[in-house]
């Protein structure tokens, strides 16, 4: 069951360098390939006759405990006539910032997939529609949770989130922008009122 | 001067001076940027959740209303995001199957059992013939309530108490063979990393076969009540259609894929636990519509009645066979041995403080949970602990596909569409 999967030479014979490696795991087939040209294999593997992936099964990312090592964002595919698949992984350097091409134009399955990705690991996925936060609050502050340098009990101290709790104005179930499409617009402090119009967001505080 | 309803991000209509959500939009000036009130728009805003009955949970949707048409549904999740993959890099394997009760909780035993062929996939394990055995009956068992809490609930929402009543009946006779098995009714933490927690009681088969042979009656007086019932049929035939091509773009699964005419099951496709060897039918929808989804659930219970059957028929020539691989690396030695054997004794120890570590390496493992394809994604460096812990979540993804389902239809279709994903907030949150 250690054979790669046919589709890895296509791959190379198409798209040569960009194709970085490829390995079998557990019987499954892994093909890293590069950040600038992401988008464009991933698009030739959905529509390529003989490939067929046309089901993405799911994306997601992983940080590895080395601090040293690439992030990398995993991209399961599937084909499901000829009933084969397929990971494709992009590997991020962390000293630059985390960015992919997004493929949500290929999938819209993808959307939320990468918002998650984004949310989780802070990937940055370029060309998607509406990327923000999706589990965690918009206004979350204490960073990128899956991420390897992140604690278990968050960055801030249990102190500072209690502290965060407990100093939130009962309105701060809303964020400022909620809070200026209620009735209740002109009844608002005058500084909220002047934050708003600066554009600001966030929770008050 | 124009102005539009506000954007997705701010789609709160917030509260008024009694704390009610008010439904009064107020437009964006796009010349200054200004908020004000926009009494004269078309469009409303109308909040519902996350503390409302149908939605099935902590589910927040903000419509954009025009008239009573659905012109833009903006779901917000993570009300119950409890970091449960996080949770699992800080914990040995075994420790991790009581998290995975934790997400689909309508369906702890399908979690457990996904979780465990994950890890014995990474360690090239193979399982015995009664293992597998309880294993597809404890899948199909999860089906079934499942499924059944679904039809209850879909049910209520749609105006149609009594199959409530039914459903919740015979799911509490399956509720009443889990706990005879695991001793826990809805945290089950059924398996373990090459075997299972532990083997059925005595005299347990006899009640699943008094369940499978009475439980189709209970499926024939639903199909009876809803089946072609003119209310039923009205409220769903043609709402939240979504094409084969739509449902494969939006990366569907489960029962929601196969409505829209897509044939594929996880159990026929990516064959494990031995499914192949199975005698079922994978119900196909043509239509995509929420009265598909109903049928395809409905025929599934019927298959996976019929898969309960085979496996009881199996057990009972497997009386007597270990549930457990003997390896000891994964599985404890006998309490016996390990106290009195050196080798045994080391084995005992070295799991007990150390935990099970697969080689380095990854897998992607999909199963066919009732909600659609669970899939495992983990990523070992050796360890006792998982560098990587991703479960797919088939309710989060089938959800995502829910404002292209709503958008042009009516308020009140919002309700029965949310209904017909099937979701469980748990999973989608994790």
């Amino acid at each position: 069951m250690s054979t790669p999967s046919p589709s890895v030479p296509a791959l190379r014979a198409e798209f040569g360098a960009a194709v970085e490696r490829s390995l079998v795991s557990s019987g499954q087939t892994i093909a890293y390939v590069s950040r600038e040209r992401s988008h464009d294999v991933l698009a030739w593997l959905k529509d390529t006759p003989g490939q067929e992936y046309n089901y993405l099964t799911d994306v997601t990312a992983v940080d590895y405990r080395d601090p040293e090592r690439s992030l990398e964002v995993v991209y399961q595919l599937r084909s499901l006539g000829r009933k084969a698949d397929l990971r494709v992984k992009v590997a991020l350097d962390k000293r630059v910032p985390l960015e992919v091409r997004s493929v949500y134009d290929l999938w819209r399955g993808a959307d939320w997939l990468e918002r998650e990705v984004f949310d989780m690991f802070g990937v940055t996925f370029i060309g998607h529609p509406d990327l923000r936060r999706i589990l965690m609050w918009e206004t979350y502050a204490e960073g990128f949770p899956l991420r390897k340098d992140f604690p278990l009990r968050g960055h801030f101290s249990r102190a500072e989130q209690t502290r965060q709790a407990l100093a939130a104005n009962p309105e701060a179930h809303y964020s400022l922008e909620e809070l200026s499409l209620a009735d209740s617009y002109g009844e608002l402090p005058k500084d909220m009122q002047e934050r708003l119009a600066r554009g600001e967001r966030g929770f008050l505080k | 001067m124009t102005l539009r309803t506000v954007e997705m991000a701010l789609a709160t209509p917030g509260v008024d001076a009694a704390g009610y959500p008010t439904r009064v939009p107020l437009g964006l000036d796009e010349e200054n940027g200004q908020y004000r009130e926009d009494l004269g728009a078309e469009r409303m805003l109308v909040n519902i959740g996350p503390q409302h009955p149908a939605t099935h949970g902590v589910l927040r949707l903000v419509l954009e209303l025009e008239g009573e048409t659905v012109k833009r549904c903006i779901p917000h999740i993570g009300y119950l995001h409890s970091g449960f993959e996080k949770l699992g890099e800080y914990r040995h394997y075994n420790q991790i199957i009581p998290l995975t009760d934790r997400t689909d909780y309508l369906s702890p035993m399908a979690n457990n059992v996904g979780f465990a062929l994950a890890v014995e996939a990474m360690m090239d394990l193979e399982l015995t013939e009664r293992c597998k055995v309880l294993r597809v009956i404890a899948c199909e068992m999860s089906r079934i309530i499942s499924h059944l809490v679904w039809l209850g609930t879909t049910g209520i929402d749609l105006g149609a108490f009594t199959p409530f009543l039914w459903s919740f009946q015979e799911r509490e006779r399956i509720y009443n063979l889990q706990e005879a098995w695991t001793g826990a009714r809805l945290t089950t933490s059924l398996t373990r990393v090459g075997g299972l927690m532990a083997d059925i009681p005595d005299g347990w088969e006899a009640g699943l076969r008094e369940f499978t042979d009475t439980f189709p009656k209970t499926l024939r007086e639903v199909d009876t009540m809803f089946t072609r019932n003119a209310i039923w049929i009205g409220r769903t035939q043609g709402v939240g259609a979504l094409t084969a091509d739509e449902a494969i773009n939006y990366s569907l699964s489960g029962p929601m894929l196969r409505a829209s005419g897509v044939d594929y099951d996880v159990r026929k496709d990516r064959p494990y636990l031995d499914y192949e060897t199975y005698d079922f039918d994978v119900p196909v929808g043509e239509y995509g519509d929420i009265y598909d989804r109903y049928r395809v659930r409905l025929e599934e219970m019927t298959q996976s009645n019929r898969i309960l059957e085979q496996a009881l028929d199996r057990l009972s020539r497997l009386k007597g066979a270990p549930i457990n691989v003997s390896d000891p690396r994964v599985v404890l030695p006998p309490k016996s041995r390990a106290m009195s054997d050196m080798e045994a004794m080391i084995f005992h120890f070295k799991q007990v403080m150390e935990g099970i570590k697969p080689p380095v390496g990854e897998v992607y493992m999909g199963v066919e949970n009732p909600k659609g394809e669970l899939g495992y994604y983990m990523v070992s460096d050796g360890t006792s602990k998982p560098v990587r812990w991703r479960i797919r979540p088939p309710s989060f993804i089938n959800l995502a596909s829910l404002p292209t389902m709503c958008e042009g239809s009516l308020l009140s279709d919002v309700i029965a569409i949310n209904a017909s994903v099937d979701i469980v907030m748990g999973e989608v949150d994790r």
